[in-house]
């Protein structure tokens, strides 16, 4: 139990609660105490000094929004903005009880004309209910079609985000591991790539940001109301690929072309064919460097992908931030801190799955935080 | 075209007096005036004409997403949506908040927004080709008035010495720019010309601030067809800035004024940074501001739905100018709070109710009456004129954003092809039927030119008719 449980903390990057877990099980009880001091206690204390410090500096810098929001204010401003979010909940669910009573109006309409068109009296109007019915039909079928048509939560900007972010991720990786092994199987390969790559990895997303709208602007015309992904969601997610492509693609690069060259040689000698020997070898053998190289991509997205969002205006986290700073209230403030601290709190533990995925697939556990 | 809103309400009026006449036939021996109990043939009958006499517009789409700016004459599409007038339609209307102008255009354009809150010069300046092209028509002018020029507690400083009627804690308004040209031709002299801000190039703003500067000799500088910067033989240095920014760009000394509509104006005032010297009520009165804008093709694809919105718009826009008898407004209040949530306008209630429920704050010591700030109704303002458009199409030939002279036919084409009273007719014939309007809320007799006024800033006369006569008549700016 206990190592089970030592061993779930080393592998998630909490090792800092180890001592706990020792302490629990009565090992060594000073030493324990003297590490949960240093690991948990002071970096507590190191936190509280911190809210103290910006209670008394918030009070003192008045801006044209009010005095800067004390960490009171901003908690404040987070629950508001789950309450909202609780609204907004709400809000969907009687819409969809509605949007479901108004199809079964249109339907029960449909068949009260159609039977209304039966009766011989009708004749007259005959023509005139049948169509009708039929539109009613429409209607209803149009109707239940319907989605929520409320502005999107809180909560639902931070899933937007998400999706977004792991879109790009993926599109990059999809694209950065298969042309970082070509890198690193052929130096001739990597010779032609290699200028792309320097020349590239440098520029600022926002700089990307303009030609990826434009591009997608002009390339996907699909009829906006029938297409399966907005616009704006590809040309975030693509801003998001173009920038997060690089460390990926570096690290599998250097990857491959360091293993170890015992594994090349083995491979030689089972004279394994080139596509067994990059599933059983190369790529088993280059996994932890590749990783680290993932890590990175996804902390570089999670970055990228607020910035195109506050640019472009595109839904997510992003514009949530634009939004209240435009709207210029005397809640701007706090709400935008609610919304560093989420992107904050996000980039942590997208970053500790990343950890979590590269200790599995590692041989060693020389890989830490 | 039997989809005709006029022939459908007409064909259900004559569906209903057949029900009503078969009902009557029906009932035979019995009083024709009973209500027909249910169950029965004849309720049958009856009860088909009713169904058939509620009908809705044929929609081609009822799934809407459109934009808005975050300023209080965004409205009446968010009153539309909120109070239900959309879902009256059988509309459902998503409604997002857009970064810029821009943004707004583009996203229109490309189809991602069925339609917007837009600029009145947006749909003109896109339709005539300056900035991005696109063919953008209106059936729905949004407001009348509804900005101000605010300038910093320095320059008002300055205007004050050079002008010591001003040197008040409630000076005389309207507040010319005459004061200003001291400012400004000290400054131009320094090599440092005065900056000023508005939020778009073909915003009414900048043909307002434009306006307000020649009034008193300013020159605000010439657009070309290769520099639209819109600064060539200009006094002052005009530049875009997003509305929302407008206050902190000033605060941050980029630039020394600027004109820009609601809540933006009465923020720098509350915060203290800036001085309001004039409405733009006061420029040219009841003049148009916004409009609801989509694209001609989106119009030529979904007839009866932009029939619908511009149904629901009608609603809102006379339900925000309301008033009881005493003349006080009886909706702006919960119209305000309404606005004052995050995903809307979202500045604070205290802000937005300044302009939007009577007064209008100058200076911290000058609160005023201006019933007429924003108007969204009254005096047929939603309906879209063709001298509205006209008068927009001068100012930009004015300052060689046109750049070259067109004759009178040709404002009267451009006009015609932009501004669409044809369907605000249909539409709010809809809603008389419907009992929502009375007849007199519609100037049914008009031709689409509004009688000529005189009602700016210096007395100009303004006759839609003759375009190119009202261009001579200004002493700067292009003539013809």
């Amino acid at each position: 139990m206990k190592q089970f449980l030592i061993n779930g903390l080393q592998l998630t990057g909490f090792s800092a609660f180890e001592p706990v877990v020792r302490l629990c099980a009565g090992e060594n009880r000073p030493e324990q105490v003297r590490k949960i001091t240093q690991l948990l206690v002071m970096p507590a204390v190191a936190f509280l000094m911190f809210l103290g410090l910006w209670t008394i500096g918030a009070a003192s810098v008045e801006t044209r929004f009010g005095k800067i929001p004390n960490p009171r204010q901003v908690w404040v401003a987070g629950q508001s903005l789950f309450a909202a979010h609780r609204e907004t909940v709400q809000q969907r669910a009687a819409f969809y009880v509605e949007r479901d009573a108004k199809v079964r109006v249109h339907t029960a309409k449909a068949a009260e004309m159609r039977a209304a068109a039966a009766v011989p009296a009708n004749a007259a109007l005959k023509e005139r209910l049948e169509k009708n019915a039929v539109k009613q039909d429409e209607l209803a079928s149009r109707t239940a079609r319907r989605k929520f048509s409320g502005s999107p939560s809180y909560l639902d900007q931070i899933l937007t985000s998400l999706k977004t972010v792991f879109t790009g991720f993926v599109l990059a990786s999809l694209v950065a591991i298969p042309v970082g092994i070509l890198c690193g199987l052929s130096p001739t390969f990597m010779a032609c790539v290699n200028p792309f790559i320097q020349i590239f990895k440098p520029v600022s997303p926002l700089a990307w940001l303009p030609i990826v709208m434009i591009v997608v602007g002009a390339v996907y015309t699909t009829d906006p109301s029938e297409a399966w992904f907005e616009k704006s969601f590809i040309s975030s997610a693509l801003t998001v690929a173009l920038c997060s492509l690089w460390p990926t693609l570096v690290n599998t690069a250097l990857a491959v072309a360091s293993i170890d060259k015992d594994y090349i040689n083995v491979a030689r000698v089972l004279r394994l064919g080139p596509v067994t020997r990059v599933f059983k070898i190369i790529l088993p053998a280059s996994l932890p460097l590749m990783f680290t190289g993932l890590r990175i991509s996804l902390g570089v997205g999670w970055m990228v992908l607020i910035a195109a969002e506050m640019l472009a205006q595109n839904p997510g986290l992003g514009k949530f931030v634009w939004d209240m700073f435009q709207n210029g209230s005397s809640e701007t403030l706090a709400q935008i801190m609610v919304a560093v601290f989420t992107i904050g709190i996000i980039g942590f533990l997208l970053d500790r799955v990343m950890i979590v995925c590269q200790k599995l697939v590692s041989f060693d556990s020389a890989v830490s935080a | 075209m039997p989809d005709s809103p006029f022939l459908l309400t007409a064909w259900s009026r004559v569906v209903l007096c057949c029900g009503v006449l078969a009902a009557a036939v029906g009932c035979g021996g019995s009083t024709a005036a009973t209500p027909a109990p249910s169950a029965s043939r004849t309720a049958a009958v009856g009860d088909a004409a009713a169904l058939l006499a509620k009908e809705q517009l044929d929609l081609e789409k009822d799934e809407l997403k459109l934009g808005f700016i975050k300023l209080t004459d965004c409205a009446p599409i968010v009153i539309a949506k909120e109070l239900g007038y959309f879902d009256d339609e059988g509309l459902s209307v998503t409604v997002e908040a857009q970064a810029n102008w821009k943004i707004l255009l583009d996203r229109v354009i490309s189809g991602e927004l069925d339609g917007a809150h837009m600029l009145a010069g947006q749909p003109i300046a896109a339709t005539v080709g300056f900035g991005t092209k696109a063919h953008i028509v209106t059936a729905f002018s949004m407001d009348l008035n509804g900005n101000g020029i605010t300038v910093s507690k320095s320059v008002w400083q300055q205007m004050q010495e050079a002008d010591p009627k001003l040197d008040s804690p409630t000076p005389p308004h309207p507040i010319t720019a005459a004061a200003l040209k001291v400012v400004a031709d000290r400054q131009k002299a320094a090599g440092d010309p005065l900056k000023l801000g508005m939020v778009f190039p073909v915003s009414t703003h900048n043909y307002e601030l434009r306006y307000w500067l020649a009034a008193a000799g300013i020159h605000p500088g010439f657009y070309t067809a290769d520099d639209t910067r819109g600064v060539i033989d200009g006094d002052v240095l005009i530049s875009v800035t997003p509305p929302p920014q407008m206050p902190a760009t000033l605060e941050a000394g980029t630039i020394q004024g600027y004109c820009v509509g609601e809540p933006w104006n009465q923020q720098a005032v509350m915060r203290d940074i800036g001085v309001c010297v004039v409405t733009d009520s006061e420029i040219w009165k009841n003049n148009p501001e916004k409009v609801f804008g989509v694209t001609k093709e989106w119009a030529g694809k979904h007839p009866q739905t932009h029939l619908a919105v511009v149904k629901a718009l009608i609603r809102a826009g006379k339900w925000l100018d309301a008033v009881d008898e005493k003349g006080e407004f009886l909706n702006r209040k919960r119209a305000c709070e309404i606005l004052a949530r995050k995903d809307y306008v979202g500045a604070d209630y205290d802000v937005i109710a300044n302009s939007m429920t009577g007064t209008f704050l100058f200076q911290s010591t000058d609160r005023q009456e201006q019933k007429d700030f924003n108007v969204f109704f009254e005096g047929f303002a939603t309906y879209p004129y063709y001298s509205d458009c006209i008068w927009y199409l001068t100012q930009m030939r004015r300052w060689g954003q046109i750049d070259e002279p067109r004759d009178d036919a040709w404002y009267h084409e451009t006009a015609k092809s932009i501004y669409l009273p044809e369907i605000y007719r249909q539409a709010a014939q809809l809603l008389v039927d419907e009992g929502q309007l009375t007849t007199d809320d519609v100037p049914w007799d008009t031709d689409g030119y509004k009688s000529a006024t005189s009602e700016f800033i210096d007395g100009m006369e303004f006759n839609g008719r003759r375009p190119r006569e009202y261009l001579a008549k200004f002493p700067i700016g292009r003539k013809d």
